[in-house]
């Protein structure tokens, strides 16, 4: 096997994507003739006021909210844990409780853990094998006590999309205020926060093909929500600090162009991921899709190959130029592998030895084919190292 | 993070197999912890004339099987008991400081591996110590009282 770099294919969208021209060309003006304060007085900082502005109500279209209803924010984390921790303790004298699932982003889960050290309790909903929250169980763990439920729109390492609409209604039907974690989900997926009954949604720039640092947190209207960052009145004096104004446009123009034609991009994206999942699954042995066979989103491809460990995978397709992702343990030096994967039932073994792979909009045809090609080469490799491949997978030594 | 030198270690590990005619055979980790090493002994006259070993596991402890298997090559069986991880990390040109317990699975597959050859011989196994993957820090199942 040939392990000089032939090219670099960047398989890791749900990682971080890379800034589209028209983004960073949006985002020029504000690094550089425009840097007014958008709060000072003069007409000259009006650029800077209107720029912020603009983003404002392109993320307000997108999905489906008033532009007074959006905050920005540093990130998706930020707003995670401003809705979280926000609605907790402004909502504390109705109630000491909130619902969330197994398989919530750590942005969600650890801040979910530091509110019970707070004196709240959490409860955290098992999933199926597909990963995916019952809203008929979501309904049975709210009581008189339950201020808050939060479930993710998407999960970002088997993307696997919940029935938000049906547990966001489920969680109206008792009083209870509805957020949900969307930051994979934008651009792959249509989002309307009436539709879905959504009180409060994260969203992160970086996801879609904007800037890294920049997010946004949907409240709908009349919500209750501490504020989590005091300072200045910046943000209708809800999230104080000087506005990242480049990175507020850029994530504007972002979301615009993610959300205009979600359908005819899905299309393309999923037509490649369900070839590189048939590919894969018809030419390597002893390996299983994660995730749900269909309720997924449209770029991620999720495997398990059992015998081997994933950061070895993860350094041999390097080592061929490509950029992929996993659950092991060992990648993170935790000595835990993916919360995510083992909620879904899967064994340590089987969640060490997992492959993630998110395709992205300079993703093509022939990128799928170079994976397909690499990848069973590499499982190969390392199998026939590993003293648990059985005999009948060890695959002989290519020519 | 890791160094080149792992890289190489890892991308073309040497010794890679079984041995039908061992004279020890020693494993180490389990599969929860995410790795598991396999190591096969040749012995003759109280040296190590041949070894090889097979490991489930990330680079660090692939590249470390690779490099330890290398280090006993010639060895007396008392000498290859005391190469330490730090021996093999040393060798390796250094491990990250969240990879170092992977280094250690060479060693405790050396030491059951030895055990394995000193059982054969009719003799007492040697205390080894702790098996797992963290150390013994409590992270893992094969931890002492942690099961």
């Amino acid at each position: 096997m040939n392990d000089q770099v032939e090219r670099t294919l960047y398989m890791d969208h749900a990682a971080t994507t890379f800034m589209k021209p028209e983004v960073v060309a949006a985002m020029a003006p504000y690094l550089s003739e425009h840097f007014g304060n958008p709060s000072s007085l003069y007409r000259y900082s009006g650029e800077s006021r209107s720029g912020v502005e603009t983003a404002r109500g392109q993320v307000a279209t997108a999905v489906g909210a008033n532009r007074e209803e959006i905050f920005f924010t540093s990130g998706g984390t930020e707003a995670d844990n401003w809705a979280i921790k926000g609605v907790a303790f402004a909502n504390r004298e109705r109630g000491n409780h909130i619902v969330t699932s197994a398989i919530e982003h750590h942005a969600v889960l650890h801040t979910c853990e530091w509110l019970e050290k707070q004196g709240f309790s959490v409860t955290y909903l098992p999933v199926d094998e597909f990963g995916r929250v019952d809203p008929v169980a979501v309904e049975a763990a709210i009581t008189d006590e339950t201020i808050l439920v939060s479930v993710m729109t998407a999960n970002n390492e088997i993307g696997t999309v919940q029935p938000v609409a049906e547990i966001g209604r489920a969680a109206h039907d008792h009083g209870v205020l509805f957020h949900t974690d969307a930051v994979q989900a934008i651009g792959a997926m249509p989002i309307d926060v009436d539709a879905m009954n959504i009180d409060l949604l994260s969203l992160s720039g970086h996801k879609f093909y904007g800037p890294k640092g920049t997010g946004a947190l949907y409240i709908r209207q009349g919500t209750r929500v501490e504020t989590l960052i005091h300072g200045g009145g910046q943000e209708h004096r809800r999230r104080a600090g000087t506005e990242n104004v480049p990175g507020i446009v850029g994530l504007g123009r972002a979301i615009e162009l993610a959300t205009a034609d979600i359908e005819g991009h899905n299309r393309r994206i999923a037509a490649m991921r369900d070839r590189l999942i048939r590919g894969i699954l018809g030419s390597i042995p002893d390996c299983r899709l994660n995730g749900h066979p269909t309720e997924r989103l449209p770029n991620n491809a999720n495997f398990s190959f059992r015998y081997v460990e994933g950061e070895s995978i993860l350094l041999l397709l390097d080592g061929r130029g490509i950029c992929a992702s996993t659950g092991s343990a060992c990648s993170s030096g935790s000595s835990e592998p993916s919360h995510v994967l083992l909620a879904t039932g899967l064994s340590h073994e089987e969640a060490h030895g997992s492959l993630r792979l998110t395709l992205g909009d300079a993703n093509t045809e022939d990128d799928v084919d170079y994976v397909l090609e690499v990848l069973p080469e590499v499982i190969g490799r390392l199998r026939r190292i590993s003293p648990l491949t059985p005999a009948r997978t060890r695959m002989p030594e290519a020519e | 993070m890791y160094t080149e030198k792992v890289i190489e270690e890892f991308t073309n590990p040497k010794n890679v197999g079984e041995l039908a005619d061992a004279d020890a055979v020693g494993e180490a980790g389990n599969p929860t912890c995410g790795d598991i090493m396999k190591i096969y002994l040749k012995v003759e006259s109280d040296r190590i004339v041949d070894a090889r070993f097979q490991t489930f596991g990330c680079a660090a402890a692939i590249a470390s099987s690779s490099m330890a298997t290398r280090m006993i090559l010639g060895m007396t069986i008392a000498e290859a008991w005391n190469l330490s991880n730090a021996d093999v990390v040393d060798a390796l040109g250094g491990l990250p400081e969240p990879k170092v317990h992977c280094s250690l699975l060479a060693r405790d597959a050396i030491r059951a591996a030895i055990d394995d050859f000193r059982t054969r011989g009719g003799l007492e196994p040697l205390e080894r110590g702790s098996d797992c993957c963290c150390s013994g820090e409590g992270g893992c199942d094969s931890c002492p009282g942690n099961d």
